[in-house]
């Protein structure tokens, strides 16, 4: 589904990351963890097309498509989607209008007819108990005054609403109190199929207690420098992360430290 | 009326409105008591009127401009302005194809024709062709109604002794610069007269297009209801693109008798000069104000202004009779390089009476966008109270917006309330709707009409629709 090959990209002048090589079939689950600053979430910008990140060299095929050809609304609508480590406030725009539009905007890119606001209230209400969201909340503002767990939770919503053959999440963890993150992750969970495939981005072993992956991947200093089954998580958990590093790197990190 | 002739009216309609080749019976150009008696001529007024103006022009000429104000632009040449110029009616052109091909553009992209029809059929419209009033419709339905809606220079003929008793009375010809030079060369523009225990059955509006090069546009309007009626009132403008900036000083005068109520809506659109230069455009310096004369009166302004290259306008109301309510929803969209200084003043002088100001301004590209609100409690009126909601938003990064509230609080008992919020859409809001596969112009209009319906929901219903297209237009090309 996915084919990353050395990778480079950044943002301004700093390059970030520095030849990624990842493969992602459908339906696999992938971990991507590491250190702060080590590339994680610029990747998964890469990914969902952010305009600040810019790809240098290597390559990215989707489907067979050259990803980094397509803007970011084309690859959303073609599949790809990413659960914001810290999701936008959009105040005066309500949920239920916007995941509509977003709903819509897919269906048409499909040449399916659009789904009218009742249809759609009573398709969303369904999904809305995957993440035990009460109604109210489909006429509040998106995002707009959501306390941190509700703004995570209204990620995975959308990400049920609009189904993607790719979903990135960046830090869906982050921030989430245990109650949060096992609705976050049965959520998750829940959306997992044979025909989709999800990339976590994540920082913490704990999440992964919750949604298993099939590959840990570390990275660090904008590569990817181990990659593993779910056990090599649980081994930075205890170890943490300088064992892995190249030795000049720890001496890096060492003087940062200072 | 049958769907037949309804089309007919659009079509004799959209010709009036949307032609810019059309000959000039009359014109008149340049400030003198020689050309406000030619143009009061022009209207055969009797000659009290022909007083009032020359009274106004010797005022004005001791008056000077304001400088007040957050805009900025170079001397007007009053003299080099033609104060009236009327169409030969007969000669028009009658292909669209002579219509400039931007403005055609234009309207067919905001889909004014069939605007047009949706309008005509419940909504008598009265249209202002530069100096002229063309077209009055629905005039003999809403006379059954002992309703007058007819252009102002008829009723100053027809029924001088309303017009005597109010022209004037809210907006004296002094009040200010602009309204003293109106008040000396005003041409047309709508009169109202709503009388005691009658509900206009329609909505009422005018379209005022500018059309001559070089030519200012003053036109005046005056609405009277009488006890216990009602009339929703609607004006829209538009005016060709031309390279020379022109005046558009209007005034209108509001008066609501007991328990009666106005609603006056504005979707203002003129040229707003070159986006990419600021060349051109019109000076949309206009004086509005309604009295709420009467108990329990209400008037409530409404204004979408995207048009002209410089805006300086305060729809006013005076809160004279006890209980009287005021109102104020206004959105102002700036792109390009326009100027925009807008906002209101309610003057509370009755007791228990009651004001809302609920402001929007949107400044995009390099426009500069600016509230200017005065809310005043007098020392007789007790009880008052004011809510003002004065909401900024700004797209990009080279705008301005600035807010500029005062308050003259007279009387203890008042309460007023201000409240102001500023936001910018960021490139993260943006990217946030395109990652769930909504593209930027989608989003951007999202948002903004997320930004404005506490102020679209005022809006007559056959509007709203016009309004929110019209946004998407003007800010078509503002992002990135």
């Amino acid at each position: 589904m996915l084919e990353i090959k050395n990778l480079k990209a950044g943002i301004g002048n700093v390059q970030i990351l520095k030849g990624i090589d990842l493969d992602i079939k459908a339906g696999e689950v992938h971990a991507i963890m590491g250190p702060n600053g080590s590339g994680k979430s610029t990747l998964a910008k890469v990914l969902a097309g952010d305009p600040k990140v810019e790809v240098t060299s290597g390559t990215i095929r989707y489907l067979g498509g050259d990803l980094t050809a397509m803007e970011a609304d084309v690859r959303a609508r073609a599949g790809v989607f990413m659960a914001f480590q810290y999701p936008i406030e959009i105040p005066g725009v309500n949920n239920a209008s916007f995941l509509r539009m977003a709903f819509n905007a897919k269906r048409k890119q499909n040449g399916e007819e659009e789904m009218d606001p009742l249809e759609f209230d009573e398709f969303v209400k369904q999904k809305m108990k995957i993440v035990e969201i009460s109604p109210d909340f489909l006429m509040r503002s998106v995002n707009a005054g959501f306390s941190g767990g509700e703004k995570k939770r209204n990620e995975i919503l959308q990400m049920a609403v609009l189904s993607p053959k790719l979903a990135v999440l960046d830090e869906t963890d982050s921030g989430l109190d245990v109650d949060a993150l096992r609705i976050v992750a049965s959520g998750v969970n829940q959306l997992r199929s044979k025909e989709n495939a999800i990339l976590l981005v994540t920082h913490y072993q704990r999440l992964l207690n919750y949604i298993v992956p099939d590959f840990v991947h570390i990275l660090s200093n904008g590569k990817i420098i181990k990659s593993g089954d779910k056990s090599l998580a649980l081994e930075v958990e205890e170890k943490g992360y300088d064992w892995l590093l190249p030795c000049s790197e720890q001496t890096i990190r060492g003087t940062e430290r200072k | 009326m049958n769907d037949k002739t309804i089309k007919d009216i659009v079509n004799r309609e959209y010709q009036y409105g949307f032609k810019t080749e059309v000959e000039q019976a009359k014109t008149i150009k340049g400030l003198s008591e020689e050309t406000i008696g030619a143009i009061s001529a022009y209207k055969q007024e009797p000659k009290w009127m022909l007083e009032f103006r020359l009274n106004a022009f010797r005022q004005w000429k001791k008056m000077t401009e304001p400088t007040w104000a957050n805009v900025h632009h170079a001397p007007i040449d009053y003299q080099n302005i033609i104060y009236y110029a009327e169409p030969k009616q007969q000669k028009k052109k009658e292909s669209m194809d002579e219509v400039d091909p931007e403005m055609k553009k234009t309207f067919e992209k905001l889909g004014i024709p069939l605007m047009e029809q949706k309008r005509l059929a419940g909504v008598a419209v009265d249209a202002i062709f530069d100096s002229v009033s063309v077209a009055t419709t629905f005039k003999a339905k809403l006379k059954e109604a002992g309703i007058i809606f007819c252009p102002f220079s008829e009723a100053v003929r027809e029924y001088p002794e309303l017009v005597k008793k109010y022209i004037g009375s809210v907006v004296p010809a002094t009040d200010n610069f602009f309204a003293a030079l109106n008040s000396a060369v005003f041409t047309d523009g709508s009169f109202v007269y709503v009388p005691k225990n009658t509900k206009s059955p329609m909505e009422l509006s005018s379209y005022f297009r500018i059309n001559t090069e070089g030519s200012g546009q003053f036109e005046r309007t005056l609405i009277i209801c009488e006890d216990n009626s009602y009339v929703s009132y609607l004006e829209g403008c538009t005016a060709p693109k031309f390279d020379t900036n022109q005046l558009h000083a209007a005034i209108v005068e509001l008066v609501a008798l007991d328990h009666a109520e106005i609603k006056y809506s504005t979707v203002q659109n003129w040229y707003a000069g070159d986006p990419k230069t600021g060349k051109g455009g019109i000076y949309n310096f206009v004086t509005k104000r309604g009295k709420c004369l009467g108990k329990h009166a209400k008037i409530s302004w409404t204004q979408i202004e995207t048009g002209s290259a410089i805006t300086w306008k305060y729809p006013s109301c005076l809160l004279v009779g006890d209980d009287s309510i005021g109102e104020f929803y206004s959105v102002a969209l700036t792109t390009g390089y326009q100027e925009a200084d807008t906002g209101t003043k309610m003057i509370h002088i009755g007791k228990n009476t009651k004001s809302t100001v609920i402001s929007k301004g949107i400044s995009a590209q390099r426009s500069n966008n600016n509230y200017r609100g005065l809310i005043q409690i007098g020392k007789n009126a007790s009880g008052a109270r004011n809510f003002t909601q004065c909401d900024s938003l700004l797209v990009g990064s080279e705008c301005n917006a600035n807010t500029f509230p005062y308050h003259d609080v007279q009387n203890q008992s008042a309460q007023v309330e201000h409240e102001a919020t500023t936001s910018k859409i960021s490139d993260d809001q943006l990217f946030y709707f395109q990652q769930r596969g909504i593209a930027t112009e989608a989003a951007m209009s999202s948002i903004i009409n997320g930004f404005c319906k506490d102020v679209f929901r005022q809006l007559p219903q056959e509007f709203a629709v016009e309004a929110n297209q019209l946004m998407d237009l003007k800010l078509e090309g503002s992002v990135g």
